[in-house]
């Protein structure tokens, strides 16, 4: 169960301000059922002083999402629009006492409903603002470039988890993450300020020619195996390589040991781990 | 309610352990009596659990720390022994600890082929055999499904795979110690078990390999377990697990009979008394504990986090609970719509369970359920808002 605080236990328990206002002047609508979490927020805003007299809420969401979109609504009834939309993600957030962090994107979600019913009441056209949203990076939750980076700015963020936590971006499928990787790069960047969050490629061993793979194989029992085994008063003979497939024979102490099938498997592996994963060795008796 | 999370160590599976921990604290592995008294009551557990399951022969029971590592050693150990394979078989509904295991095999360069399930979570045999074929190391298929209890045909998939010459092994943490399980002529070569499943305690676990089948540690280190699982034993946690499987094989008709006549009527009176639900899974053909229920156009996390204030302990697929933002890979699997997924619940009886405490959450789940929906833009009136509906119907 999530840590919340109490704060968003009461919102959650006891949300304030839930239901509709039929003559709402301004209307903000987002997230989808397909997201995991939606949110209806609408306002009444008196003519000429321009401030929110009532502000309601209908959440589809888990219980941050709730208690975040029912903070939300007390912050801003009896502030201007002007004062409303200075309002962050990370303000709700606050009022609540904290929110998990992987729960972020509750907060930001109030945030942007706030944002989608300014621009309603100021008569922004809705289609517009989601056509300058920049190219689609997140497929499975339908999150565009320019919102990534807008939370990404607002919020420092520096990994891709923490995007995720923020937005959802790369929840899904996760092969957006090399472009919410450049996302990041590109808004610190443009801070002045250089930050690499590329992981590193992880490192592959050259592919091998069979004299190679031969003599590295050879190379490995004299100095790996075979003093390993002398300790035990034991040896091994090299038979054949074929490929992958090593053929050997135990000697000494080895030759007649009850665990020979265990050494051999022990061989096996410290071919693998060495030469190739490839590596299938093969006893022998004489 | 929440009993294919965790279960509730039986007051008898305890007795049996508490010397253990203080008086007989011996090592099993060593040489004197009072470690030897302690290495045969880990024999004695070792028969416990393979009667609980049908082995012929006690040895076939290895030790481990939990279903997890049971599973991993069942399909490294096959990958291992069978080099020259490149593929496993397996589903998409199997447990994190197998769809987990999926990207890091595709780094090693194993195909990981996942089955299909219909609507109501059952497999296609039809797809199952064409997928078969001599490149297969392994199949992995759980005997029961966590979320819906939907139950495989393991039995005939296993004698497929032999068919072939392939090692099948089973994932039985669900279905252990609450459906019968004979491996005495199963075609199955590995089984894995849980303790906690079964009123044992956590951190435990047993895998069955049938004698015979090729194998290869997934530890190594000392010569318990015969080689096969080294470190030193849970002694206690194993004692619990054999005394746990004693009690689950003496009783399980009869708890079936009883488990599954609340399950029932729990099920029975939610979809009867909560508009818009659907029961996820196949009705006839599940563990007699589990039902799946989804809660339209509400989100489960809510419906947990409400009915944890009333003191109802149930498990969700919703995204929301477990920090994954994906609503359960089971349901969405099946075609669950995301309008439902999103807002599932489990309930998964046990033993302990009454039909008072079945009857408490028959009263209290369904105010619980109007309140989310009078939150939710999706809900009006009664009903799910009309212009919303089709979409997703």
């Amino acid at each position: 169960m999530w840590d919340y605080s109490d704060k968003v236990k009461e919102y959650f328990m006891n949300p304030k301000n839930v239901g509709v206002i039929e003559d709402a002047n301004a209307v903000g609508d987002v997230g989808s059922i397909t997201c995991g979490d939606a949110l209806k927020l609408m306002l009444k805003v008196e003519d000429g002083t321009e401030k929110i007299v009532n502000a309601k809420f209908q959440t589809f969401g888990c219980g941050s999402a709730i208690a975040s979109s029912s903070a939300l609504t007390e912050m801003i009834i009896g502030k201007t629009v002007k004062e409303a939309e200075k309002i962050t993600n990370q303000d709700i957030a606050d009022y609540l006492g904290g929110l998990p962090r992987e729960k972020m994107h509750c907060s930001v979600l109030g945030r942007e409903a706030l944002e989608t019913a300014i621009a309603n009441y100021r008569g922004i056209d809705l289609k517009q603002l989601k056509e300058d949203e920049g190219p689609l990076v997140c497929q499975c939750f339908g999150i565009h470039e320019k919102f990534i980076e807008k939370v990404v700015t607002e919020n420092s963020l520096k990994t891709v988890e923490e995007v995720t936590n923020y937005t959802k971006a790369g929840g899904g499928c996760q092969s957006c993450h090399p472009a919410i990787e450049d996302i990041i790069e590109k808004a610190w960047r443009e801070k002045g300020k250089f930050l690499h969050v590329r992981e590193e490629a992880p490192k592959h061993k050259p592919v091998m020619t069979n004299l190679q793979k031969i003599a590295l194989i050879t190379e490995t029992i004299e100095k790996e195996i075979r003093p390993a085994l002398a300790q035990d008063g034991g040896d091994i003979e090299l038979i054949d390589i074929a490929g992958n497939e090593v053929y050997i024979a135990l000697r000494g102490q080895c030759a007649s040991c009850i665990s020979a099938a265990y050494t051999t498997e022990n061989i096996e592996d410290k071919l693998r781990e060495l030469v190739s994963p490839d590596i299938v060795v093969h006893l022998q008796s004489d | 309610m929440d009993n294919n999370a965790t279960t509730k160590v039986d007051e008898m599976v305890f007795e049996e352990m508490k010397p253990y921990f203080i008086s007989l604290y011996g090592n099993p592995s060593s040489m004197h009596t009072f470690g030897g008294q302690v290495g045969k009551k880990i024999e004695e557990a070792r028969e416990r659990v393979a009667r609980l399951i049908g082995a012929h022969h006690t040895t076939e029971i290895i030790f481990t720390s939990c279903g997890t590592e049971s599973d991993s050693t069942a399909v490294y150990s096959a990958l291992q022994a069978f080099p020259e394979r490149k593929e496993i078989i397996t589903t998409r509904v199997e447990h994190p600890a197998i769809i987990s295991l999926s990207p890091h095999l595709e780094k090693q360069g194993i195909a990981v082929i996942q089955l299909k399930v219909d609507k109501y979570g059952n497999l296609d045999l039809n797809e199952y055999d064409r997928c078969l074929n001599e490149e297969t190391a392994l199949v992995t298929i759980m005997t029961a499904n966590n979320e819906t209890g939907v139950v495989f045909p393991v039995e005939k998939m296993a004698q497929m795979a032999k068919e072939r010459g392939v090692l099948f092994h089973t994932d039985a943490v669900q279905a252990a110690g609450k459906i019968p399980i004979n491996m005495k002529n199963s075609a199955i070569d590995m089984l894995s078990i849980s303790g906690h499943k079964l009123h044992a305690p956590k951190g435990v676990g047993a895998l069955y390999l049938r004698r015979g089948t090729r194998f290869r540690p997934f530890m190594r280190g000392g010569h318990q377990e015969r080689n096969r699982r080294s470190g030193t034993e849970n002694v206690t946690s194993i004692i619990g697990l054999g005394k746990a499987a004693e009690i689950a094989q003496a009783h399980i008709e009869e708890e079936n009979i009883r488990v599954k006549e609340m399950r029932d009527l729990l099920e029975k009176e939610i979809l009867k008394r909560v508009p818009r639900t659907i029961l996820n899974g196949d009705k006839n053909n599940r563990l007699p504990n589990t039902t799946n229920i989804s809660f339209e156009f509400i989100e489960g996390e809510g419906i947990l986090l409400l009915l944890n204030e009333l003191g109802i302990a149930a498990s969700s697929g919703s995204a929301c609970t477990s920090g994954s933002l994906e609503p359960s890979h089971v349901l969405r699997a099946m075609g669950v719509p995301f309008t439902a997924a999103h807002g599932s619940i489990r309930f998964s009886l046990s033993r302990y369970n009454t039909m008072e405490e079945v009857g408490y959450v028959i009263e209290n789940l369904p105010p619980v359920i109007e309140n989310l929906r009078s939150i939710s833009p999706y809900w009006k009136d009664g009903r799910p808002i009309p212009e919303f509906e089709p979409q997703y119907k």
